[in-house]
């Protein structure tokens, strides 16, 4: 695994410091997948660990189910400012028990499908396990989890996206400033992080994304 | 031939639908007599309707009313507005059940919030709980956190199409006459 934990200031700062307003769209196989599993559930429970975006809430509320938004890595970074911390920086004053306590915590099997995105990449590294495991937990057995993961050593400058979901298996990436890469997961890792669940299928993007749809 | 007098009206002020007839000789005439069965305009009777709690105000136990309500004060326990429209200014803070025709939240909101018509999402707006409603408006930068229900009953052919096929699902939205049930920013 590798990392990109720079201290200079001037480097946490991402590429993109506009208000975030341009989209770039992708065609997303993983997300596809996704989408063609969800529709054979009926009361669908949807969670989504990413910003809130209409366009998403739109799109799986057509199945009928419920939609749960989480916006895991605000919170996360909201979580650092109180402990006084900056991303990078010690993460011993960071109690993940106290995270989950107030966030994920929903009953055990509550969803039938999680987006994760590309959160794991950018969240704090004493937040991952625990939430890979909360999400374990959240999930139903035969769930599905969507995430994605960076395979390219895009430095630290990388910038955070927000998802929409624009049709089937397009996707509209937002960029949002104020979050950096953190990390490089390879294959090993990423099964070694899902090593609960019961099946990994892996889809490699043409812009450096590894798409991941894992079965609880 | 189509220049501004200075006597002219600002254009806004023409903006209300104004029936004249084509044909009318004199237009001048017909303008004055509609504007004089002109009934209210529907924007001024809403601020004339509208309720108005300021933000040094706290109000603990539940709220009620009848009418349209700017809440930017503090409140905890339950709102309850019914058909009417609340919307909680950017200093408002809630810890309570809110239940209302139409949902604005610039402000915080801790509580579950269901709304038989609309709930906005501003971008200030910081919103923990459950949403239920029939359409929702989120802007870029609104913090939520809970569930969303959207009520569509009153269109379960809809519902049933979404749940057969995943690629039908942008074409019946698209034709729908509403478009989606959500607005998008």
């Amino acid at each position: 695994m590798r990392w990109f934990r720079g201290t200079d200031e001037a480097q946490a700062k991402p590429v993109i410091k506009s208000s975030g307003h341009q989209r770039i769209s992708r065609r997303s196989t993983g997300f596809g997948e996704f989408t063609r599993t969800l529709a054979s559930y009926t009361d669908l429970a949807v969670l989504d660990l990413g910003p809130t975006s209409s366009a998403n809430i739109s799109y799986l509320t057509q199945y009928g189910g419920r939609v749960y938004n989480e916006d895991i890595l605000r919170a996360a970074r909201e979580a650092l400012a109180v402990s006084g911390l900056k991303q990078g920086e010690s993460t011993e004053n960071l109690d993940p028990q106290k995270f989950f306590a107030e966030n994920l915590d929903h009953p055990e099997h509550r969803f039938d499908a999680i987006l994760c995105w590309d959160i794991p990449d950018y969240l704090h590294e004493a937040l991952v396990k625990p939430m890979v495991e909360r999400i374990s937990m959240v999930l139903k057995p035969g769930g599905v989890l969507l995430a994605f993961f960076h395979t390219k050593d895009a430095g630290p400058d990388s910038p955070y996206c927000r998802y929409h979901i624009a049709q089937g298996d397009v996707l509209e990436l937002e960029p949002v400033p104020g979050f950096r890469l953190q990390r490089i997961f390879n294959n090993r890792h990423i099964e070694n992080l899902f090593k609960e669940f019961s099946s990994l299928k892996f889809f490699l993007a043409r812009d450096n994304i590894r798409e991941v749809l894992a079965v609880r | 031939m189509w220049k501004s007098r200075p006597d002219d009206k600002p254009a806004t002020e023409n903006l209300s639908p104004q029936p004249t007839p084509a044909t009318n000789p004199n237009p001048v005439s017909a303008v004055k007599e509609t504007r004089v069965a002109e009934p209210p305009r529907r924007n001024e009777v809403l601020r004339a309707e509208v309720g108005h709690i300021g933000k040094s105000v706290m109000i603990k136990g539940e709220l009620s009313g009848s009418e349209d309500l700017y809440f930017d004060g503090e409140a905890e326990g339950s709102v309850d507005l019914h058909e009417h429209t609340l919307t909680v200014g950017p200093n408002g803070r809630i810890r309570a059940t809110i239940v209302a025709r139409e949902i604005i939240v610039h402000g915080k909101v801790e509580g579950n919030v269901r709304a038989s018509e609309k709930v906005e999402l501003k971008k200030s707006c910081m919103l923990t709980g459950d949403i239920s409603t029939q359409r929702i408006v989120i802007e870029d930068g609104a913090f939520f956190k809970g569930a969303i229900d959207i009520q569509k009953d009153s269109r379960p052919e809809l519902r049933k199409a979404a749940t057969m096929s995943s690629s039908g699902i942008t074409a019946l939205v698209a034709s729908s006459p509403q478009g989606s049930f959500l607005e998008d920013k």
